[in-house]
């Protein structure tokens, strides 16, 4: 878990990465994090993923495999690992605001793939 | 099921609705180790407030003494999941003494994280808003049916 996050972190622009676990919004593991609430990040992010997961099973869309919020002074970018039903990881990216999201959204898929 | 959120002491009401808003818990007891409670959110009725009541206040009392023998402080907070439902307690000291709080999530709604995050906002707050002359009253057998009754008739508007 703790390579997959490396790979993740390495990528210029992000501040840090986590793992959560997607049904109780704990941290499970987590990499440079400094001036980030991390316990916060986890927990808001796991009730964000909960109500996206319905949002999404009610528009008739599947499940989410990937968000970005783009903030003023950063962005914040989940892949959520696990099965249909939202239970599992979410691999979590706290970035500068000019990172490359296309390379950070790969690392993120692939520690999906390795924390699952 | 009713989520109003009703006290018996005035001071706990806002930190108590905050919470509920924030945590989207399904229902809150805010007592004190003795099992005397000051408010409560989502309980519709007296007998579940009293029998949460007093588990709430045996766990507080079982989970201290076990402490105590493990030679340690008392633990901050319990958690218990089943498949559809968690229950967080935890308790902090403020100027009204020992506070616990007891918080029953649905986990299709909210998390333990979440619960967590904003327990530790509503102590602050709890410790903020108590009464900084509050002495902890002792509440004696002798009157502790009266109190019960009282603070229940409070609680549910009677």
């Amino acid at each position: 878990m703790s390579a997959a996050l490396d790979r993740v972190t390495r990528v210029r622009g992000v501040r840090g990465a986590m793992l959560v676990s997607a049904e109780d919004g704990l941290i499970v593991a987590e990499q440079s994090m400094e001036g980030v609430k991390g316990a916060t990040v986890a927990a808001l992010a796991a009730s964000l993923a909960g109500r996206l997961q319905r949002a999404m099973e009610a528009a008739g869309i599947g499940s989410s495999v990937f968000w970005h919020l783009q903030g003023e002074q950063g962005a914040l970018l989940v892949v959520p690992g696990g099965n249909a039903g939202g239970e599992g990881i979410l691999v979590v990216a706290v970035t500068e605001p000019d990172v490359n999201i296309g390379l950070v959204r790969l690392e993120l898929l692939r520690a999906a793939e390795a924390a699952v | 099921m009713t989520t109003h959120t009703r006290a018996v002491e005035n001071w706990t009401l806002q930190p108590l609705t905050d919470f509920v808003r924030e945590s989207s818990v399904r229902m809150v007891l805010v007592l004190t180790p003795a099992g005397q409670v000051l408010a409560q959110t989502g309980f519709s009725r007296a007998v579940d407030v009293m029998s949460a009541a007093a588990l709430a206040a045996a766990i507080v009392a079982s989970t201290g003494e076990l402490a105590r023998q493990l030679r340690q402080p008392p633990f901050a907070a319990l958690s218990h999941q089943g498949r559809k439902h968690g229950f967080f307690l935890a308790s902090f000291s403020s100027e009204r003494g020992t506070l616990a709080v007891l918080a029953v999530y649905d986990l299709a709604v909210s998390s333990l994280g979440l619960v967590q995050l904003f327990y530790d906002q509503l102590a602050a707050d709890l410790k903020a808003a108590s009464p900084k002359s509050a002495v902890p009253k002792q509440v004696l057998a002798a009157d502790f049916e009266r109190e019960l009754t009282d603070s229940l008739n409070t609680l549910f508007g009677r």
